[in-house]
């Protein structure tokens, strides 16, 4: 146990020196000239070399990298070329906004995901079984951007339930900042106008973003299942007697569950991905809009320091869920 | 009479294709809906009398007709004959791309899991770090470092699909290197390019094509989400995803000119994506349904 987490941590240092050449070989290696692109094509020469000299363009290239990780450990993205802005400071000011979608549309993905996968593999082979398949196909093949556009289009356009865009009306104040999540700011400080807005502007793009995400965990709660399942133990504590939901879910589900964990954490990443295009759909002020924006200027420390934050985010999950799985299963612990 | 009963019993018992389709409809179903969109999108220039970029301001954002089934954009083109002219570029290009992965993933993950030893090692975290992004972020990242053009949307998809891939052919390479077949070949003094490209590759190739039909359709989608997102093929290419950026700006308006692009671009991943379920089953019979 104590091996396998060293050795997970050793892997993670490796990780991060990977992401950072990438980030590094993508922004400063591969774009031609940084200094070229800031001061335009009509600047003279000695200005060009003056800002070179300052970006430190003039030096080889591993004393950049260097610098750059420099930079890196004191939380330094570089500095917007849009809102000229320092990126990390961006990156914060729009986390919560990505943070509270994400964490609902996971929430979502699993409330609704592992029932469904549980009653597919029960009824297997019956029509609910055939119907949750064909729904988790679906989800998987579905464009993000274009379940967003339906679900706009039905609930905002034609039956005006919900909001299309944004946090929260223009006409409500957004609530007190403590985290930064409005539901849960609105939560805390008793603010129910806010509360209610917030709930409603959140549901179209959490459940865009948890549709492809419900798939994926649908078809792993289903597959272990049925692996579980078809166990002698199961079969024994059929025969003793053991049914239905005691069955179910204290023998069955318990034991489903580890591998559902693994795919779940590792697909986080593909939330994440997803975000960046949910946040588009519905002008939701997050950090997948915001390197979206800097993608239309060619703004690279704003997307390399997206890249990163991300990047370095997911790495994290990973090793969470890694040793989750590790903590779970009974088997890893001798 | 006896030859006629002998023929009847031996095609009824030797069609593997219907039987695997009365078993699996769901992969009937796909490769039915794929075999619709390959016909419509090659007999295209027959089926619609527009040209995918003709401009023809008079009829911008007419709604769905008899004349325009799907409604026409914001410069008065068909959309329907985009769309079928567009599943040329967004299929070939999801093909293609997958194919290109499997293929270099497979050849790099041979030589990694056959030499061993350092280049194996250096192969390997190579990869992980790779497999350390999230696929559409580093794609982003690459497409939009690489210059926004179709070109290197394939190639930033090629590169998060590629760790696969090696993965797969490496794990296989490692157990076939061990083979009798394999030894023998050495021992006669076989090169070992001879050997990976004649011994291994063949036998590690199942793995690897029931993950390249399970991948067609994510490449699909990747490739319209760059195109949505302006960093794969650009307007007006009738490309699916490229359709979609333009026209989800209109969607309040104009509901049809993004839903139907979009509503292509499901059929055919969906599509893909039932086959690929469908080949696994044959061929990993292991795996859990």
């Amino acid at each position: 146990m104590k091996q396998i987490i060293l050795k997970r941590l050793s892997m993670l240092v490796l990780v991060l020196v990977g992401v950072t050449m990438l980030t590094f070989f993508l922004s400063h290696v591969i774009p031609g000239d940084p200094a070229r692109m800031m001061v335009g094509q009509r600047a003279t020469e000695e200005t060009l070399q003056e800002v070179r000299r300052q970006l430190g363009l003039d030096q080889p290239v591993w004393v950049q990298y260097f610098t750059y990780i420099q930079g890196l450990f004191a939380g330094d993205l570089g500095t917007s070329i849009r809102t000229q802005q320092p990126v990390s400071d961006d990156l914060l000011t729009f986390f919560p906004a990505t943070l509270e979608l994400a964490l609902l549309a996971f929430v979502i993905a699993i409330l609704f995901g592992v029932p469904i996968g549980i009653l597919s593999a029960v009824k297997k082979d019956t029509a609910w079984d055939h119907a949750g398949r064909l729904f988790s196909i679906a989800g998987v093949s579905t464009p993000v951007f274009w379940s967003g556009l339906v679900g706009i289009l039905i609930f905002y356009k034609f039956l005006d339930w919900l909001p299309s865009s944004g946090r929260l009306d223009l006409s409500v104040p957004p609530p007190l900042k403590i985290t930064g999540l409005y539901l849960l700011d609105s939560l805390l400080t008793g603010n129910w106008a806010a509360f209610k807005n917030s709930l409603l502007h959140l549901l179209l793009p959490s459940f865009t973003l948890a549709f492809a995400q419900l798939a994926i965990v649908t078809r792993q709660v289903r597959a272990s299942m049925l692996e579980v399942l078809g166990q002698e133990y199961i079969r024994t504590a059929l025969a003793n007697g053991i049914s239905g939901p005691v069955l179910l879910f204290r023998y069955a589900l318990r034991n489903a569950l580890i591998p559902t964990i693994t795919v779940v954490g590792l697909s986080f990443g593909s939330l994440l991905g997803g975000a960046v295009v949910t946040e588009t759909i519905f002008s939701w002020p997050g950090m997948g809009k915001y390197v979206v924006d800097s993608i239309a200027f060619l703004d690279f420390p704003a997307i390399m320091g997206f890249t990163f934050v991300i990047s370095i985010g997911y790495v994290l999950i990973n090793l969470l869920v890694d040793l989750t799985y590790y903590a779970l299963n009974p088997e890893m612990k001798e | 009479m006896s030859a006629e009963v002998h023929t009847s019993t031996v095609t009824r018992t030797v069609n593997p294709f219907w039987y695997t389709c009365r078993k699996n409809p769901l992969m009937l179903a796909g490769i039915v809906v794929l075999v619709i969109i390959l016909l419509l999108s090659l007999f295209a220039p027959l089926i619609s009398s527009y040209e995918p970029t003709k401009i023809n301001i008079k009829d911008r954002f007419a709604p769905p007709s008899a004349e325009h089934w799907f409604g026409t954009d914001e410069v008065g083109r068909d959309i329907f004959t985009r769309i079928l002219y567009g599943a040329r570029l967004s299929l070939g290009v999801g093909v293609a791309v997958v194919l290109g992965a499997g293929l270099i993933g497979t050849v790099i993950g041979s030589i990694s899991g056959y030499f061993g030893g350092r280049i194996d090692q250096i192969i390997m975290r190579l990869m992980d770090m790779i497999l350390a992004f999230p696929s559409l972020v580093l794609a982003m990242a690459v497409a939009a470092t690489l210059g926004p053009n179709l070109q290197n949307a394939m190639l930033a998809i090629a590169i998060i699909k590629i760790p696969v891939y090696v993965r797969l052919a490496r794990a296989e390479t490692l157990s076939l290197r061990e083979k009798l077949y394999v030894k023998a070949a050495v021992t006669f003094g076989i090169k070992p390019w001879r050997i990976i490209t004649r011994h291994i590759i063949p036998n590690a190739i199942s793995p690897v094509i029931i993950q390249v039909t399970l991948d067609i359709g994510d490449a699909i989608l990747l490739v319209a989400t760059l195109g949505f997102l302006g960093l794969g093929a650009q307007p007006p290419t009738p490309e699916w995803g490229a359709m979609i950026s333009v026209g989800w700006k209109h969607l309040l308006d104009y509901w049809w000119y993004p839903t139907f692009p979009g509503f292509a671009l499901f059929l055919a991943s969906c599509a893909f994506n039932l086959i690929g379920d469908g080949v696994r089953d044959i061929l990993d019979p292991k795996a859990n349904r």
